[in-house]
Formats: C-alpha cells, structure tokens, sequence
C-alpha cells in the first residue's frame, strides 16, 4: 500500500478537490470548501477501501493525510 | 399448525408545512439548497403544525388506514404506540389513543418508546404477539416529530429530519409474511445521538430556559448528534445486521428484491450498497420529500416502494432499521 493510490483514492472521492491538490502533508481540515461531510466520506472510503473502522473520536486526532494514512496502516 | 403474520396495510400522514432547502437557505444562509440536497439527499421536509404533536400524526394515519384499506376497527385486538415523543409520562399514550381512535376495551395497549429502529422493534413485538397464538391483529403506530427538539440554527439537524405518522396493521395469516428477527443494543452509544433536557434524567430548568428563550425556550428538549460517530457506527453495524438476517432467514443475498434502510439520510444508504456491494437500484431511498421521519421512516418507505411498483406480490423485501440508542433491528418480509 503506498500513499500515492491512497491520495489518489481521497482525491477521487472528494469531487470539488482537483487531482494533484493534496500531498501527504496536506492538512485535510484546511482544503477549500471542508465540511464535515468530507469527514464522513473518509470514513466511508477507509471503511470501503481497506476494511478499516475508523471511529470520529480517532478522526479529531488525525491532521494531515500522513497521519490519516499512517493510521489506516496501523489498523488494517 | 404454527401461525405465521404478515403486514396487511400502511398509511401515513404528513403535516401540511412544508420546509424547503430554499426556505432553509433564507432563513440560516450557511448551505445553498442545491448543497443540501447533495448533503443529505432531501428537497423539502414536513414540519408539524402548531401544537401538533406525534400522536396527532399517528392518529390520523390511522383514520387512514381505516378509510384507505376498508379496515373494521373492531378487529384490533393489540395497538402498539411507538415515539420518542411520548404525550405524558403517563398515562401511556396508547391508552389515550384506544380511546381517541374508539377502538375496543378489550384490547392491549403499550408504548414502544423507541426511535429510528422503533418501527422494525415493534414490528417483532406484533410478529411475537400473534405467533405466540394470543392476538391476531395489531395496529402499530409509529410517529415522531423531530422538529420540536431541533434547534432552530441547527443546519446539520434541520436539513435532514421531518416530522411524521404512520400506521401499519399486522395480522395473523397463513402466508408467512414476516420473517426471523435481527436485533441488536450498543447502550454505550447513548450519548451519540441523543435529546438533551428531555427528561427526568435532566430536566428543563430556569437556566435552560433562559438560555434559550430566543427561540420559545427548546422546551421539549434539544437533540444532539455526533454525526461523525453515528455513521461509524451505521457503516459497521448495519452491513453485520444484513448478514445475520440473510443468514437466519436461510436465504442469499441475491434473493433480496429490495432493500428498505431506515432512511437516515441518502449518504448513508449510498455507502451502505457500496460496502455491501448490493447494487443501488435495489436499495430504496424516499427521502427526497420527507427527510429522516424517525421511527415512521421504514413504513412510509415500505408503502412509497409498495405504490411506486417497487415491491410487487411474491418480492423478499429486507427491511433494517438503526439509530438512537444505539439500537437496530430488522427482517425480511414476503410480500
């Protein structure tokens, strides 16, 4: 698992954010336009693509996209 | 011979006021409607009428049903009231409502205080009454009206609940219409979804009061999600669910003609197919013109699906409700 295919697996996901936007320092908070919604959707794409539960309380820890895939890795 | 029981009839009512994404724009201008629509997947929610509460609504689906399906009122033997919005602390709100409807004396009547899996909860409370050879038909209300307990610039909230009745009549039958039960309870998920000062436990007071007296004083409470929290939940414990229906029902997944989810907003059904892998024309989604109705959403979607030629004679409908408790239940039903 590398993290190019996971940001390129978020970046599909979260249809207003142009491919090549995001890099693993990239906090996810501070894209244009967050929502919580973006929140759900990285749960939901975790959960689909890797089997990973991620709970909201692990969420609110996690700042840039290293730290988010570093916890997928950990987990799945 | 055992008894089996099956759903005869479902009607529903929804109060007249009408809340649209533009009306929601205009009045909080954070989210453009066509944003909220791609949110939650909702145009327009009902908003009950002033005073009007869920019994209100369950008591005019229920004339519905009586009108509507030709239904003789003196057959009920079993009425099942379901909310989270009870009228008192007591008398039980069904008992009110043997009376309001002029059903008979003789009969049972019980509250289910259950919301979002209230109406697959009770539906196994009707199925075990009837299988169990001592009542035959049962009338189960199920109402809610989440706009009482909605802050008025709670956007998240607002945008995705409405208010609304619905009753279902379920009768002792040779067709076996209703099948084996799934339930579960996570009661360390309360406080994720949950109606803050509603109730003995934390009771309105003269401070709450004050709080919020900008806005009639959130007298009923005020309703708090974890959305975040709740749909890590749903994602996980809803697909489990399915299987284990699937399972003690001896069937497949591919037997299934249609999915009805508890509509808790249109995101959440969408995810469920993709985990599941079931594909989207076969999981039901009626929001669009009611938002989440609580425990009334599952009938309403059973009887829009019934009308819209989604379910015909014959169909396996697999039907799941979760939420508020955390709690979830479901079954599948042979129509």
């Amino acid at each position: 698992m590398v993290i190019e295919e996971f940001i390129k697996k978020l970046e599909t996901e979260f249809e207003d954010v142009q491919p090549g936007v995001l890099n693993p320092k990239t906090n996810f908070r501070e894209i244009d336009d967050w929502s919580s919604m973006y929140a759900l959707i990285i749960i939901a794409l975790i959960d689909l693509e890797y089997g990973v539960t991620v709970k909201g309380e692990d969420l609110i820890k996690i700042e840039t996209i290293q730290e988010l895939f570093d916890f997928v890795k950990e987990n799945s | 011979m055992s008894i089996s029981s099956e759903i005869k009839a479902i009607s529903y009512y929804l109060p007249d006021k009408r809340l649209t994404n533009d009306d929601l724009y205009e009045e909080l201008g954070t989210l453009q409607p066509d944003e909220i629509y791609k949110r939650v997947g909702v145009r327009e929610r009902r908003i009950r009428g002033n005073g009007e509460i869920g019994s209100d609504l369950a008591f005019k689906s229920s004339q519905l049903l009586f009108e509507e399906h030709g239904i003789n009122k003196e057959e009920i033997d079993f009425l099942l009231f379901c909310t989270e919005g009870l009228d008192y602390k007591g008398p039980a709100t069904a008992c009110i409502m043997q009376d309001r409807l002029g059903l008979r004396n003789s009969i049972g009547a019980m509250d289910v205080p259950m919301g979002c899996a209230g109406f697959t909860n009770g539906l196994m409370v009707a199925k075990a009454l009837i299988e169990s050879g001592q009542f035959n038909n049962i009338l189960l209300q199920t109402a809610d009206i989440p706009s009482s307990v909605i802050h008025p610039n709670d956007m998240d909230l607002r945008m995705l609940f409405g208010d609304a009745g619905a009753s279902t009549l379920i009768s002792a039958s040779d067709h076996y219409g209703i099948g084996h039960f799934v339930m579960g309870t996570d009661g360390s998920g309360s406080e994720k979804l949950i109606v803050r000062k509603s109730n003995t436990r934390t009771p309105v007071d003269v401070e709450w009061l004050k709080e919020h007296a900008d806005v009639g004083g959130m007298v009923f409470g005020r309703m708090e999600m974890d959305g975040l929290e709740v749909f890590s939940f749903s994602m996980r414990e809803v697909p489990q669910m399915v299987n284990q229906i699937i399972a003690k029902n001896e069937m497949d997944i591919n037997d299934i003609d249609l999915f009805v989810f508890h509509q808790a907003n249109a995101f959440i059904l969408k995810m469920l197919a993709r985990k599941m892998k079931i594909d989207p024309e076969k999981v039901y989604n009626c929001m669009e013109y009611v938002g989440n109705t609580v425990s009334a959403s599952v009938p309403i979607a059973l009887a829009m699906a019934k009308k819209d030629g989604k379910i015909k004679k014959g169909d396996k409908v697999l039907i799941a409700a979760f939420g508020i408790g955390f709690s979830w239940s479901g079954t599948i039903l042979r129509y």
